[in-house]
Parts: C-alpha cells; structure tokens; sequence
C-alpha cells in the first residue's frame, strides 16, 4: 500500500506528469466528440490523420521554442523570433520566385542559406544589444520584433510571394518514413541542442548564467559569450521554422508568417515547466508544452468550437495546465484531500471559513 | 544586472540612440509628398491618407489612386499611415494646414476620428472616406463614405450558390472560412452569406471557424473541417487567400477542389482569379480596391459643390470560370 502510493507520487512528481496527463485528457476528450479523431490512415505513401498534422503543424512550434527556451534560461527572453521567421521565409521565397527553375536543388539550397546568414546577423545583433551592450532583453529584441516585420514586409513589397518549388515545400510538408519530414527535423533539432547541453558543460553553464549572471562571471564563465550565443541559436531555429510556415502553403506573407508566435513559444516553455526568472531549463518540458498549444488549436476546429468563445476556452485550459503544474498549488490541493500529511505550519492552522 | 564591462553606460547610450534612430528611419520612409503648400492653378489638389501597405489589395488601391489622380489631372498628396491613427491624423492636420482642396482617408480605425474631421469642417475642406467608414455620431463631418459593401459581396456568394443547387433534393453540407472574427468583412460577409442561402433549407453550414484571413489559417482549419466531417459539399471562405489554403488541404485528403467541394471566395486578387481560371475554385465575388477612378470623381464633385449620397458602393461584380479566364490577363493585383 506504501509502496505504490510512493510510487504514485514519484511518478506525480515528475515534471512531466503533467502536461502529459493534460495532453492525454485533451486528446482522450476529442475522441469521445468524434471517435475518428486519432485514426490514422495511409494515403498516397504516408500517414493521414489528425494526430499527424499536429505533429506537422506543432514542428515550427517546437524549433521556435526550443531557442526561446535556452535564451530563458539565461534569464533573457527573445519577442523578436516572430519577425525572423517572416524575415527569413520572405527571403527564401523571394530569391526561389526570381529564379527560371524553382525545382533546383541548388537553387532551394541557395535561398536556405541566404536567409540563415541573415538570421545569423540578426540574431547577433540581438546578442550584441543584450550581451555586449546591456539592455535589457524584452526591450532589445522588441526593436527587431517591431522593425522586422516591416523589413519582411519591404522584402515581398507588401505582396504574397507564391512560390512552385518541390524540394522547399517538402521543408514543410515531405514525408520520411510516412511521417511528415518537419517534424523529423525538429526533433533532430532538439536532439542537437540537447547533446550539446547536456552531454557537454554548457547547459550547465547557462543554468548558471541564468541563475546568477554575475556569480558565473566570477567563476569564471563568460556570461557575454553564452548569452550572445544563445540568442543567436533562437534566431537559427526561428529562420528553419520560418522555411517550415511558408513551405507549408508555398507562400510567403510577410505579415502573417509566424504572427505571435512569439508569445506561444514562450507559453510552451512556461508549460514545459522552465522558469521566466532564468535558470534550469528543460527542453522535453518544451516540447511537450509545444504539442500541447498545437493540439489546443487543433481541437478547437476539430470540435468546431465558436470563435467568440474558443479564446476563452484556450485560456481556461491554459491557466489550468499552469495551475496544476505549480507544485505550490498541487500542494494545496492535496492537503485539502488530506492524503499528505500535513507538514508546514500553515497547514497547521485551523480551515477558514470562507465566502464562495 | 548583467554589466559586463564596467564603463557600458556610454556603449548603452549610443546603442539605445542607434536603435531608435533605425526604427526611426524605417519609419520615416514610407511616408512622402506631406510637404508644400497649395497651389492655386485651377487644379484640385486632393490630399489622401492611406492606412498602410500590408497587403496585396492596399498596394492595388495605392496605385488605382495614385494613377486615377494623374489621369484626372488632380494633384494628389500622398501619406502612407503606417497602420497607426496618430500619423493618420497628424497628415490630415497638415493637409488642412496646407489648404488642400479636398481630403480622403481610409481610416486605420473606427473611432477617435470626430476632433480632426471637425477641424477640416471648420476649414471648410470636404472629406471623402473611402474603404473603412468612422462611427462619428456626426454625418457632416464627412461628405462621403466610398467603399465595398461587404454584406453584399456576401450574398451575392450566396445567391450564386442557391442558384447552383436550385435542383439539389438532399441537404448540401456548408463549411464556412471567417475572417478575423469581430473585424467588419468577416462579420458582414459571413451574414449576407448566411441570409442568401436561408432561402433554401437544404443549404446548411456545418462548420464555422476564422482561418484569420490567411492560407496558412485556411489550411490548418480546413484540414481539420475534412476529417470531422466526412460529407463537405461547398466551402465558403471570405477571402482568397484563405480559399488557397484550403485547396492544399483538400487536395491532401484526396479530394479534386472545383468538384468534389465547390470552392466560393471573396476578393478576386491575382492568386485568386488563377486558381477560379484553372478550375479549383468555382465562384469570386470582387470586392475591389480599384476606386481611384471614382474617387476622383467624387472629389470633383463635393469641391465644385455638387450634392453626393452619403454612402457609394465600389463598382465590383463576381467571376465564373469563366469570366475568370477573360479577366485574367489583364488583372492588376
């Protein structure tokens, strides 16, 4: 009997638990509205079904908050990502569309590097006002959320680059192994910046960094160094998940690309269970927090929610995620049940009445 | 908190100065031709605000009034608003400082309009609105609201619909494509839509969800529109963009778009007219920036002096297939 309520809370007090446990009872919910909902079939050589495209769709997600997490982590927080992804589609679409033959390899390639160097730039320009020159993040990068979108915008002049171009649009919507090919390189993505985090000192060195920048200065970590490169490595992932937006409609709209994707990056992380003041970080948390936000959406249609009241319905379902997530508030709602023994002197205290 | 060097303050300084400056200058770019003054050669000078150039259709309605004032032999001055009231506002002060002969805007927003349309009034200066309206309790303060009627576009998609399947016996299942929800197009097309096809019970909307006017939007709602319900006979999305993206969605699921569902949009842009043309989409109502010409028109009139009606709708009209495939060459946008 101990033993498996231990066991019950170890596995409770995983970090993980939860989200998992919310994205169960979402997809669980969906198939008792529709029972097709997970059904998967295969058409034309790969797999269809709804589970697929939020796996697809979630793939932008994941690469843009997978940065974001890192530069949280360093205590910083990066509102420019949005914009690059624009920047970068822009960029990408804008070269291929000028060229006789879409289809080239070389061509696509071309364009995918053009518009990483860019990002390159910018992300060091953000590196530089945060790192070097000290201004604070959410200031720093806003410059180039503001001004970056109007440069995507002054790169399509304003119009809707359609683009035909086979091997740029299996960015965004090839398939390996019948699954779709973007999340395959998200996930690579997430491997990459995991081995190099956690198999080497450098996650280490950036918890630290967000811990207490000027401690790490101390002993001995350039904090400038690591800062720059984080912010850097959010633009690098921001651009690949800008190719993603556009190859997924062969379009770049440099107002719509990655329009407040900003603000679900750092929901996700927030989810994931990193903290906004810097420090540890967890990148399986941020992935799990972007598959999360993407069902989210996608249950609103598949359900076909109202528009007037699926804002509401996400927020309610994301204020939940965060409340249970919170060991404080676990805490609470436990001690209520009486299966904790009670342990701090609040609890001590005898219950209040209270006005419902 | 995180001083590196401990002489920043000055590197800040210069980088805060820096930044500024390029936004600044980013900013300043796109406006032009707001300086001068008035000349009084007999020609009219018209003084026009537009609200930015975010998308297709603007930059099409920039250049049909840049190119419509130069036909008509009006002096246009030209400010780009930047999607922002103030610059808005800031350009109609110095239009009417300048003693323009008339003044247009497409307001950026619906309120806070009333204090500077007073102003022109004052100045005697007439002030046309075109494409967006203002919710001045006061009609007076402008002479003219020149702009789609977006109700109508709406129903004339329905009424071409109706006439489609006048001889259908079975319920026709209807998946619907919404703008950003509460903005003016997405509401009004989606209720002239909806009381067009109440004329027929078989018609019914089975689903109804914003895709944000946008393809991606488009895509991923259709997407998941095509597999809740397995029966989709029509989609009706309220702009062509969103219809694009629907087509990819459809296309994906196994479906011929055009055939299996028949596609009805809204706006006719380029894209829009070439898949209607290739036969994947079935029906466009325009909805069209191109009123220059009777934007000039207008202006003629209220500074001759000439009484107009209050509220002029755009001359647009709709596009079969057909008509699509004539049109198409000669479509500027």
């Amino acid at each position: 009997m101990n033993d498996t309520m231990s066991r019950y809370r170890t596995m409770t007090g995983h970090r993980l638990f939860w989200p998992a446990a919310v994205l169960v009872v979402m997809l669980v919910a969906n198939t008792i509205y529709r029972p097709g909902f997970l059904s998967i079939e295969l058409k034309d050589g790969h797999l269809y079904g709804t589970p697929i495209d939020i796996l697809r769709l979630s793939a932008p997600l994941i690469l843009v908050a997978l940065g974001m997490t890192l530069v949280i982590s360093t205590g910083g927080i990066d509102l420019s990502v949005g914009s690059l992804c624009a920047i970068s589609g822009a960029i990408a679409c804008m070269y291929i569309s000028k060229q006789p033959d879409q289809n080239s390899l070389a061509v696509v390639l071309t364009a995918l590097a053009m518009a990483l160097g860019v990002a390159l730039v910018l992300g060091a320009w953000n590196g530089v006002l945060v790192a070097v020159i000290g201004i604070q993040p959410i200031i720093a990068t806003l410059i180039l959320m503001v001004a970056g979108r109007g440069l995507a915008q002054l790169i399509t002049q304003g119009q809707i680059i359609t683009i035909n171009s086979e091997p740029f649009r299996a960015i965004g919507l090839g398939h390996l192994l019948t699954l779709p090919l973007a999340i395959f390189i998200a996930l690579a993505a997430a491997l990459l910046v995991a081995a190099f985090t956690r198999r080497t000192a450098l996650g280490m060195i950036v918890e630290s960094v967000g811990g207490n920048a000027v401690a790490s200065r101390l002993a001995g970590i350039r904090s400038g160094r690591v800062i720059f490169l984080a912010y850097v490595l959010s633009a690098v992932c921001a651009a690949v998940a800008g190719f993603m937006m556009t190859a997924n409609v062969s379009s770049a709209d440099g107002n719509a690309v990655g329009l407040w994707v900003e603000l679900d990056a750092i929901l996700a992380v927030v989810i994931g269970g990193t903290s906004l003041a810097g420090g540890r970080f967890f990148l399986s948390g941020t992935i799990l927090g972007a598959l999360i936000i993407q069902t989210l959406t996608t249950t609103v249609y598949a359900m076909n929610i109202s528009p007037q009241t699926s804002l509401l319905f996400k927020a309610v379902v994301v204020i939940a995620v965060c409340l249970i997530q919170a060991p404080a508030f676990r805490a609470r709602f436990t001690r209520r049940r009486g299966s904790v023994p009670p342990s701090s002197a609040i609890a001590d205290k005898p219950k209040e009445q209270v006005p419902a | 908190m995180r001083k590196m060097r401990p002489n920043s303050a000055p590197w800040r300084a210069a980088a805060v100065l820096a930044s500024v400056l390029l936004v600044g200058s980013m900013a300043a770019c796109g406006n032009s031709d707001t300086g001068g003054g008035s000349t009084d050669d007999g020609k009219i000078t018209l003084g026009f605000s537009q609200v930015g150039a975010e998308s297709g259709w603007r930059t099409a309605n920039t250049t049909s009034i840049k190119e419509a004032a130069a036909a008509a032999g009006i002096e246009l001055k030209f400010d780009d608003a930047q999607q922002k009231q103030e610059n808005q506002i800031k350009a109609i002060r110095n239009y009417i400082q300048q003693k323009v002969d008339v003044i247009a805007f497409s307001p950026v927003v619906e309120s806070g309009w009333d204090t500077v349309l007073k102003e022109a009034k004052d100045a005697g200066i007439p002030v046309i609105l075109t494409d967006r309206s203002v919710d001045s309790a006061d009609k007076s303060l402008y002479k003219t609201f020149l702009g789609s009627d977006f109700v109508k576009e709406g129903r004339l998609a329905g009424e071409w619909l109706i006439e489609q399947k006048k001889t259908a016996s079975g319920p026709v299942n209807i998946v619907e494509l919404q703008g950003n929800t509460g903005a003016a197009p997405a509401n009004d097309r989606k209720k002239g839509f909806g009381e067009a096809i109440a004329a027929n019970p078989n018609l019914k909307i089975i689903a109804s969800q914003p895709g944000d006017f946008t393809r991606a939007g488009g895509k991923q709602v259709m997407e998941q529109f095509l597999k809740a319900n397995p029966k989709i006979d029509v989609l009706f999305a309220h702009n062509d963009d969103m219809g694009l993206g629907a087509l990819e969605a459809i296309t994906a699921a196994g479906k011929v778009p055009g055939k299996d569902i028949t596609i009805i949009t809204v706006d006719a842009v380029k894209d829009g007219m070439q898949a209607l043309a290739d036969g994947k989409f079935n029906f466009i109502a325009e909805c069209s920036p191109l009123l220059g010409p009777q934007l000039m028109d207008l202006a003629k009139k209220v500074h001759a002096g000439e009484e107009v009606p209050a509220r002029i709708e755009t001359e647009e009209t709709t596009f079969t297939q057909e008509q699509a495939k004539e049109a198409l060459p000669n479509r500027k946008y």
